[in-house]
């Protein structure tokens, strides 16, 4: 058969694309379980690290299920909606699959939102484990923050992001970075709600009674910085009502 | 046996053992042909996702050298752009797939890098220019050199934008190790950014070029 032939060329590409796409469906699906699981460790992982416990992929689920003793979904009056309590849920849906994004584009819509909270009991303390999900210069940043019983003062931060340049906007992933939080609080001392600070030119630059609510940027990574800032400010002030519940 | 012995002489001859140190060196994808430049600018700023491209590319350019080589008495030669490219996006989707499923961690590494696979000249050059026009094996010899070419330049680009720019190798503080910062040395962010990666680039190819007279034309 003539290879410059249109009905050659129809064949060949209709039998190429058909081969191809049959080996990539193939992949996709038998591959699924196992990026589903990666996913699903790496948050558990996450949440787990940003109150300082250290997991990897292997354990991520035995010291979730061990540490994480409850799990909060609150609506924005800062009532609780439903629980989710060694391995027994009460109400519509499990915090550990509320979809932080479809839950923002509903509050920018105005429509009803819940917030997702988890509870970790380490050594005797509780902490407050609340999820953010914000933008960054190229694409999404998120991360966990951890409070202490106080629902004021950090005890650590975790953050990540999908694609910000190397050395610069993706420091803010750098244990360097996270560390900064450590003691910082999120309310004042008159109980206003001021979340933590990502300052351009340093922390020192700003006011003492500021101080101790802000953090240094990361030079060469301003876009990134606010970015998280806003997506700390944004995220905390859902919980604010439920903490002022809690008091 | 005489058969075998021979088959064997033929598979590493000096001529297929020019096909890789050729691309690593007088012929190399990056100093000599100035193609691939694109992604050496965005993924050297650190040593470690340098790597990982390098060996994701090294996967897709020697295994779409064999699958096309395969195919190249079949392939239309009207339509023969969109079938290599639609080996390479096959390709990258698979290792893009593997990596998630059995390497999470290095997938998250390459993110938006995978892509820019598809997008290397590199890897359609050599489809075009060798693959199309020569047997599997030395297809794939010419896949494994060219790749080889690429990655050392972009992990000796690594090296030094790393380095220089954040004071680290792989993520380590070698600069605070040594105590440099307590002389006042300050890290060159300059060095972070993608321009310095085409001036180390040049400076690779001035110091190859000067010491192999045969690069130098008039």
């Amino acid at each position: 058969m003539n290879s410059n032939s249109n009905s050659y060329i129809f064949i060949y590409s209709v039998v190429m694309v058909v081969i191809v796409a049959a080996i990539l469906s193939t992949a996709a699906t038998v591959l699924k379980p196992m990026q589903l699981q990666n996913v699903k460790n790496e948050k558990m992982s996450s949440i787990l690290a940003s109150a300082n416990i250290e997991s990897t992929a292997e354990n991520a689920e035995e010291l979730y299920n061990k540490y994480v003793v409850q799990e909060l979904v609150i609506n924005p009056e800062g009532q609780i909606v439903a629980t989710y309590e060694k391995g027994k849920l009460a109400g519509d849906i499990r915090a550990f699959d509320v979809n932080i994004k479809t839950e923002q584009f509903k509050q920018k819509k105005g429509e009803d939102f819940v917030s997702p909270l988890y509870i970790c009991q380490k050594d005797g303390r509780k902490y407050y484990i609340i999820p953010m999900l914000g933008k960054g210069l190229w694409g999404p940043v998120w991360g966990n923050i951890a409070l202490k019983e106080d629902r004021n003062t950090v005890v650590g931060v975790i953050f990540d992001h999908k694609g910000e340049t190397p050395g610069l906007g993706a420091e803010i992933s750098t244990s360097q970075f996270e560390a900064q939080f450590v003691d910082k609080t999120i309310f004042d001392e008159n109980g206003n709600f001021v979340s933590v600070t990502i300052q351009k030119g340093g922390a020192a630059t700003l006011p003492a009674n500021m101080q101790d609510h802000a953090v240094d940027a990361i030079s060469g990574g301003t876009i990134t910085s606010v970015g998280v800032d806003e997506m700390m400010r944004s995220c905390l002030n859902n919980y604010v009502s439920y903490f002022k519940n809690q008091k | 046996m005489g058969d075998q012995i021979q088959q064997k002489e033929s598979l590493f001859s000096a001529k297929n053992r020019r096909l890789i140190t050729n691309a690593i060196g007088k012929d190399n994808p990056i100093t000599v042909q100035v193609l691939g430049i694109c992604s050496a600018l965005a993924v050297t700023a650190k040593l470690e996702p340098a790597i990982v491209m390098s060996i994701s590319v090294l996967f897709v350019l020697a295994m779409g050298n064999v699958v096309i080589s395969l195919l190249r008495n079949t392939i239309p030669q009207r339509i023969r752009i969109i079938v290599q490219l639609v080996i390479i996006a096959a390709l990258v989707i698979l290792v893009d797939q593997v990596l998630k499923a059995y390497a999470y961690e290095v997938s998250k590494q390459l993110s938006v890098f995978v892509g820019l696979i598809i997008t290397n000249c590199i890897i359609m050059g050599r489809f075009e220019a060798f693959a199309m026009a020569n047997k599997p094996w030395p297809a794939f010899l010419d896949g494994i050199g060219n790749s080889l070419g690429y990655g050392m330049i972009l992990v000796i680009v690594a090296f030094f934008r790393e380095l220089l720019g954040s004071g680290t190798i792989f993520g380590w503080n070698v600069f605070e190790a040594i105590g440099l910062y307590d002389l006042g040395y300050k890290n060159n962010g300059l060095m972070i950014l993608p321009p310095m990666a085409l001036i180390t680039v040049g400076i690779i190819i001035w110091v190859q070029r000067s010491r192999n007279p045969e690069l130098i034309k008039d």
